[in-house]
């Protein structure tokens, strides 16, 4: 199994580990609610060095990328950021990823699961002119999130990070160590995350920094359990939970980041008919009344009949209840409208509501 | 992690405590830090008749749901409302607050068939 440049600091906090995309990953640390609510409230550190990047550079690497991606590119300039999907031609969704202008290349966040796969698609569809460099073994990624993530770093770098815009980044020395400094997250919260050389002294003296700094703030490191319910507290979707090949982008709510008016990518033409027909499902946000809890792949139902599935469920630290999301029929994803869940053979009433859940 | 010698333990991670006739049900330090923060515990009413091995209710955790299998057989005669109302107790005190069903047994030596303490250890260690 694979290790991130973190791997023995997670394993010196006591952290529960678990296997993940093939990674040796932290799943907690002090709990996952203790540590949502730290996110919250205050700062939190995520390592997500898994994540897969990849570099694409050349005279053709714009039009490379508006082929293979939904989004538009052309949108984006040196020091911005873009939330993207890539689609098969059946309009199938292949991964989502973060697109980052670099000013002479640019750069791809994928999600680990799918690093391989994204990879081999790419070069499949790779075209002259343009160079596809992974470089995600020698790139660390480390996730600061929370109100307090700013002041936090603010004190170890020069770069004035108050003035970096959502979906923005600016190039850095932080903590004494070179480093991609954006201002995205998944957890809904002011945050940064930060790109630099997996190299494990550099890592370390990067975190300890960064604790050092957080440490009048109560900061704490975080696990994957976090990323999930602090991800889907603001309906943010996983790929493999509720995105996949079998779903496209429109009925999953990722209509904003599809320009079909871009001119022609792969799986536009599947996603236009999809559209001129009509989206016959719909991911939907719900939440229960009840004490339980629903969970990825549980049936969706109405008059004892099965009308879709859950693709991600928890509990929610933040409202005390259970929240998840799944898919529904068109007709029947109206907010308000009262649908079940079937737990262990009870259909458990659902609301059907609107995300961000907070 | 604590492993009362008081207790008997059962291979699905519950213990029992005896007092008499009746026996005080709960889960272990060890299965309450593999299940994480436990969020809602599902239990029979009072008055159901548990056999032993079978469950006899759900304790939902953020990240996982899992069965409570009882440790003998014998019907249930209190709940902890406690432990109902706050669950977190299943993870701040699991062998105190964090009991969940208090049972009449219907059959005293089928205890014989439970772990003791050292036992369970090395159940768990495997």
């Amino acid at each position: 199994m694979k290790r991130t440049p973190f791997y023995e600091i997670h394993a010196s906090l006591g952290a529960k580990l678990v296997e993940f995309a093939g990674f040796e990953m932290p799943v907690q640390y002090s709990g996952i609610i203790d540590e949502h609510l730290a996110v919250r409230s205050s700062v939190g550190v995520f390592d997500v060095s898994h994540m897969g990047e990849f570099e694409v550079r050349g005279a053709n690497a714009l039009a490379f990328l508006q082929h293979v991606t939904i989004n538009d590119v052309a949108r984006i300039s040196e020091g911005a950021a873009q939330y993207s999907a890539m689609c098969y031609e059946d309009g199938g969704i292949v991964d989502d990823l973060l697109v980052y202008h670099c000013g002479d290349h640019y750069m791809l966040v994928v999600n680990a699961a799918n690093r391989t796969k994204d990879l081999e698609w790419l070069k499949s569809h790779l075209i002259d002119g343009v160079e596809l460099i992974d470089r995600s073994d020698t790139t660390a990624l480390l996730a600061v999130q929370g109100p307090k993530s700013l002041p936090t770093l603010q004190t170890l770098t020069s770069a004035d990070l108050s003035t970096i815009s959502s979906y923005h980044f600016t190039r850095g020395t932080l903590a004494g160590v070179p480093m991609l400094i954006s201002r995205t997250g998944y957890t809904g919260e002011l945050g940064f995350e930060l790109y630099f050389d997996a190299d494990v002294a550099t890592c370390t003296r990067a975190w300890e920094e960064i604790f050092r700094a957080g440490k009048e703030f109560g900061i704490k490191p975080i696990g994957l359990g976090a990323r999930d319910t602090l991800r889907l507290e603001m309906g943010f979707c996983l790929y493999g939970n509720d995105i996949d090949r079998t779903t496209h982008p429109l009925e999953a709510g990722l209509g904003w980041i599809t320009k079909l008016e871009k001119g022609d990518f792969i799986g536009r033409s599947a996603l236009v008919k999809a559209k001129e027909e009509g989206i016959k499902r719909r991911l939907v946000g719900f939440e229960l009344a009840e004490k339980a809890v629903a969970r990825h792949g549980y049936d969706l139902a109405l008059n004892g009949s099965v009308i879709g599935t859950v693709t991600s469920g928890t509990f929610s630290p933040s409202l005390g209840k259970a929240i998840g999301m799944g898919y529904v029929r068109s007709d029947l994803a109206q907010p308000g409208n009262l649908v079940n869940v079937l737990i262990r053979g009870k259909a458990v009433p659902a609301t059907i509501v609107k995300t961000p859940f907070l | 992690m604590d492993f009362p010698s008081h207790l008997k333990y059962t291979k699905d991670h519950e213990w029992i405590r005896i007092e008499g006739e009746f026996g005080w049900v709960g889960i272990t330090d060890y299965a309450q830090g593999e299940l994480g923060d436990v969020v809602f515990v599902e239990l029979p009413a009072v008055g159901t008749t548990v056999e032993q091995g079978k469950a006899f209710g759900t304790i939902e955790a953020v990240k996982a749901v899992s069965d409570l299998y009882a440790p003998v057989s014998g019907e249930v005669v209190e709940l902890n409302k406690a432990v109902q109302e706050s669950p977190e107790l299943v993870n701040k005190e699991p062998y105190g607050g964090g009991w969940m069903i208090k049972m009449k047994l219907s059959n005293a030596q089928e205890l014989d068939e439970l772990l003791d303490a050292e036992a369970y250890k090395k159940l768990i260690a495997k």
